[in-house]
């Protein structure tokens, strides 16, 4: 819909905080952070022109933020040593883990937790997850702003949450038995 | 079979990404399988763990000013839509010059559709033309709660061409009322919907296009309520649009 399309500040601003967000769980520090939002901002406003109508103005800038940080010193570092051949995406089988007592535990752990976690995750891994769950994006949102293909999206984001999910496992064992509403154990009830 | 084949689509699902058809079978399924519904929650409350932890960071309220300040004031971009209406309202103007011979010598009854085909191109040339914006009805029509003096009911748009765009506060003969923008293949219909015993101009009850004016426009009133709808639309799709509402109340 175009018709809200008015400046870009009245556009950009209330994306401020979600943006500041995202870059700093990329760059894991304040101020690169702040930096990375100071540049994408100016891009933005430099492109703003070329921005085309009909397609997704969020999606957009997160596209532009992430490709700044990509480029940027602490980008290049971690592209250059994550493997290429980290996934054969397309060829991802999409099997399902069961649900065990353990995952279930999740929503009573600590935010720490799991934020440390995420915050172990690869980069792929975690830019995903955020941009799915934290900003709630659909996959044709996600795709336009990592800028791969939805079938893509659905690989990657289906093995980022199985990787979270097996590095909390651990973690969280010690819980495990007290919770049994989670397959397998509610049969008996 | 269901088991099976919701396994693949596990997080599609949690993720509400499964056409609809499909979302009402696993739904379905769901209610009745334990060992999936327990697959499924799990999911939803990993997804919604992340989004809690994922909220971590916050910018300093030093940092918010410093980037406003650089972003702010910077010159409105003109949108080749923003142009499209804006040549539409020149040429309303022209319209208006030409014919102003006739303006002094016309009813009443012509100066309120005039006025109307007004609101609505001027609304459209406007970088902001709705102050609600959603295509779901639920949301708009609430949004009038308050703001204007009666009720009125929102037609189903599902199975028709049409699509809601948001609607907005508007006056005519100085009453408050609702003014609504849909779509239907690239043209905007306004609709308008006002009470008739606020109007002072006495209008027809059957549905006229007013030969002077370059859009087609309907009008009729039902329940207390005087309804317009006007676009550049074929006389076809206005009627329809004007059929949904009649059937909506």
């Amino acid at each position: 819909m175009d018709l809200q399309l008015d400046s870009f500040e009245g556009l950009a601003m209330p994306l401020f905080d979600q943006l500041y967000n995202f870059a700093h769980w990329l760059t894991q520090n304040r101020e690169e952070a702040e930096d990375l939002v100071q540049e994408t901002y100016a891009k933005a406003l430099k492109g703003f022109s070329s921005f085309e109508l009909g397609t997704n103005f969020r999606a957009w800038m997160y596209r532009i933020l992430r490709n700044t940080f990509l480029t940027s010193r602490k980008g290049l570092k971690i592209t250059m040593t994550v493997p290429l051949d980290l996934e054969d995406e397309e060829g991802f089988d999409l099997a399902v883990e069961h649900a065990t007592p353990e995952t279930v535990l999740l929503a009573r752990s600590s935010h720490e937790l799991v934020q440390s976690a995420l915050d172990e995750l690869p980069l792929h891994y975690r830019e995903i997850l955020l941009l799915s769950e934290v900003e709630e994006m659909s996959y044709r949102e996600i795709s336009e702003a990592l800028v791969v293909p939805i079938g893509t999206v659905m690989s990657r984001l289906s093995r980022a949450r199985q990787t979270l999910r097996s590095r909390l496992r651990p973690h969280l064992q010690q819980g495990a038995g007290t919770l049994a509403i989670a397959k397998g154990t509610n049969h008996g009830l | 079979m269901v088991c099976e084949e919701l396994e693949a689509k596990l997080d599609s699902y949690v993720d509400g990404e499964v056409p609809e058809q499909e979302m009402r079978t696993f739904d379905a399924h769901m209610r009745s399988c334990p060992s999936c519904s327990a697959d499924a929650l799990s999911r939803v409350q990993m997804k919604s763990a992340i989004h809690g932890a994922g909220k971590r960071y916050t910018p300093s309220a030093e940092f918010r000013k410093r980037m406003q300040q650089k972003i702010a004031a910077k010159p409105r971009r003109s949108f080749g839509l923003g142009w499209t209406f804006a040549a539409a309202a020149a040429a309303i103007i022209v319209i208006g010059a030409l014919t102003s011979a006739y303006l002094g010598t016309r009813s009443g009854k012509d100066q309120v559709f005039s006025e109307i085909a007004d609101l609505h191109v001027a609304t459209l040339a406007s970088s902001s033309p709705v102050d609600v914006i959603s295509t779901d009805r639920h949301t708009v029509k609430p949004w009038f709660q308050g703001k204007i003096p009666f009720a009125f009911n929102l037609p189903e748009l599902q199975n028709s061409e049409f699509s809601l765009l948001g609607g907005r506060m508007t006056y005519l003969e100085q009453t408050p009322g609702a003014h609504l923008i849909y779509d239907v293949r690239k043209h905007h219909i306004s609709v308008f919907v006002f009470q008739e015993r606020s109007l002072q101009a006495r209008l027809d009850e059957n549905p006229i296009s007013p030969k002077q004016l370059p859009f087609t426009l309907e009008t009729w009133t039902q329940g207390g309520l005087r309804y317009f709808v006007i676009g550049d639309a074929s006389a076809a799709d206005i009627d329809n649009l004007a059929k949904l509402f009649k059937a909506a109340v």
